[in-house]
């Protein structure tokens, strides 16, 4: 995937796993279907409530396909329930500033979320509902609500993973492993 | 240019020389461990990916180690561990500590201590972000996702970005009433919650040599907290005592070369460091104790990976030795085998288990997680409200320890300690 278009849901510094998925709700496991849709369906809920909803309260799929965000998106724990949970929801990509080095690897392992970093502080220029295309070739991102456009960092060889689905389906493809 | 001592053990992993910062590396992995709470997850990889009959790349180096949700009523919960249950018994997999049975331990990253599972020189990757406890052994440690960990069961492989390492030094020993706790939420306050992202955390110098074991396993616990890839310490007599009363396996040893090329480097006189908590909701909001004398508690929680161990409850008890909390006290020891030595511990012939009851303790739950991170509604400990709540736990973001409204203060078991005694954060010297 090269294009990206959707709402986003923008979000500040050092949003933590728990805060992506609380850990009440780690007792699903993400490889069984129904409760990786759960998973999607419980995405961000550990948001304090100066945050409006990510999801409608009984939806599993979020009306949101991208998050932007300011530093440290994803630090804390290790649980990978975390980028599943965004991918469930229907979340494509997550832009931020910077990313605790789990949760980036998790994204990329799963395939389930594009992370890519920014150098400009995005969260602070996109508002919640604004409508924005990223284009993971060109290493961009348009804030079509603005009609404004700002430079992401390239994501190098971890596109190629994301793309492919995830770190199995890219080594079958690379002929890598069976 | 000489190599620091986390460069060599991948290094040493991968077959090559030398090991560059920013390379990328395969590297074997000599232990993988995983628990309930993201090892059903990383089996359903595994099987998916490698074959429903495909077999681990070795039945002797995966920990299965169940400890999050096992005192609890949800069905779930108990599935994961019947999952856990199945495939050890389909893989022979060797160390398995199975709840409900005299093998059961509890907390993971004590249980990889004292079961002998940590050993100088080696690689352990773990489905934990804690993992990097295991680097207080002079070994290479660190979290990974479901995914990766999928990879490793089935190859014994992983890899691995080669980090940087950012040294820092506690030159002289820390003063009484001051703990390994204190050290590092020193050390994240001084970098940032994220000030040591995809680098490895090397602490040195004669404030951790006068460590023990346990403390040193505080340390490098909290590496995660500010965003570290691994924590990692020298190996000493002590490191070395500790291993071979608890395997016979023979370890390597690797020391950082004195030319060795750092990242940075901090220096912090022992003598400096203060009696600290990390106020709401970050790990890096450091403030001295004794600055927080106006924050009045609900609840303080001894417990967890970080301030579960036996050393924890021994600060814990000399500071509640003939004295009564005024706020819920919680005890969680983190494995059965610190269960048992609350009993057979003694501070002037009197039991620390004798010790907290006197004191006005909750009584002491089983051995586990419980409320470190919330959990299911029954969960030992947890908030459900608006709970000020001290905890000698890793990690006080919005809603860990249970409810989005409570608040939760990071401090070493003196400071929690005192602070039950007086219902605000308190500077524990006195009481020490």
């Amino acid at each position: 995937m090269s294009i990206i278009k959707g709402k986003v849901y923008v979000l500040k510094d050092d949003i933590d796993t728990d805060q992506i998925i609380p850990a009440n709700f780690l007792n699903l496991v993400p490889t069984i279907p129904e409760e990786y849709d759960e998973l999607g369906s419980h995405a961000l809920a550990g948001l304090p409530d100066s945050y409006q909803p990510f999801m409608k309260p009984g939806e599993n799929k979020a009306e949101y396909a991208i998050l932007i965000a300011g530093r440290n998106f994803g630090c804390g724990s290790s649980r990978e329930h975390a980028p599943v949970a965004l991918g469930a929801a229907g979340v494509d990509a997550v832009i931020a500033e910077s990313f605790a080095r789990i949760f980036f690897r998790n994204c990329v392992a799963t395939g389930e979320v594009y992370p890519l970093e920014v150098r400009d502080r995005l969260c602070d220029v996109f508002s919640t509902g604004d409508e924005a295309e990223i284009n993971i070739e060109e290493n961009t991102v348009v804030n079509k609500t603005t009609n404004k456009t700002y430079k992401t960092l390239p994501l190098g060889a971890a596109k190629d993973v994301v793309d492919a689905g995830g770190i199995f389906e890219y080594a079958r493809r690379a002929g890598l492993c069976s | 240019m000489g190599q620091t001592i986390t460069e060599k053990i991948l290094a040493n992993h991968a077959g090559i020389d030398k090991a560059t910062p920013g390379e990328n590396i395969w590297v074997d992995v000599d232990v993988l461990m995983t628990h309930d709470v993201c090892g059903p997850g990383t089996i359903g990889i595994f099987e998916r990916e490698f074959g429903k009959d495909a077999k681990v790349f070795d039945n002797e180096k995966i920990v299965l180690v169940p400890d999050h949700y096992i005192f609890t009523k949800d069905e779930l919960c108990h599935r994961n561990i019947d999952t856990l249950r199945a495939f050890a018994k389909k893989q022979n997999i060797k160390y398995f500590y199975e709840p409900g049975t005299d093998t059961y331990t509890g907390v993971c990253h004590v249980t990889l201590a004292q079961e002998g599972h940590n050993r100088p020189g080696e690689v352990l990757l773990g489905t934990d972000s804690h993992t990097c406890t295991s680097g207080a052994f002079g070994e290479f440690s660190s979290g990974i996702g479901n995914t990766d960990a999928g990879f490793v069961m089935g190859t014994g492989k992983a890899l691995l970005k080669v980090p940087p390492t950012m040294r820092f030094v506690i030159d002289g020993e820390i003063g009484e009433g001051v703990m390994a706790k204190d050290v590092i939420l020193r050390i994240i306050g001084e970098i940032g919650f994220d000030g040591a992202t995809y680098r490895a955390m090397e602490f040195v110098g004669s404030g951790i040599d006068a460590l023990s074991m346990e403390e040193r396993m505080t340390i490098c616990n909290m590496a995660i907290e500010a965003g570290g890839k691994n924590g990692i310490m020298n190996v000493d007599e002590k490191t070395r005592e500790y291993v071979r009363a608890r395997t016979d396996k023979p370890f390597q040893e690797f020391q950082s070369d004195a030319d060795a090329e750092y990242y940075s480097e901090l220096v912090i006189k022992g003598s400096d460091i203060v009696p600290c908590v990390a106020k709401p909701h970050s790990p890096g909001n450091y403030a001295p104790a004794a600055d927080c004398s106006d924050v009045k508690l609900d609840r303080a929680y001894i417990g967890s990976c970080t301030g579960g161990k036996i050393t924890d409850f021994i600060a814990g008890a000399k500071v509640l030795e003939n004295n009564k909390v005024s706020i819920d006290t919680f005890i969680v020891p983190a494995t059965v085998e610190v269960e048992q030595q609350l009993v057979t511990e003694k501070i002037n012939g009197k039991s620390l288990r004798q010790i907290f009851e006197d004191a006005g303790c909750q009584p002491i739950a089983p051995p586990s997680c419980a409320a470190c991170l919330g959990g299911p509604i029954d969960t030992f400990g947890r908030t459900h409200g608006e709970e000020v709540v001290v905890s000698t736990t890793n990690r006080n973001f919005v809603g860990r320890m249970g409810s989005k409204d409570s608040q939760v203060y990071l401090a070493s078991p003196y400071t929690t300690a005192a602070s039950a005694i007086t219902g605000v954060i308190t500077d524990p010297r006195k009481y020490v």
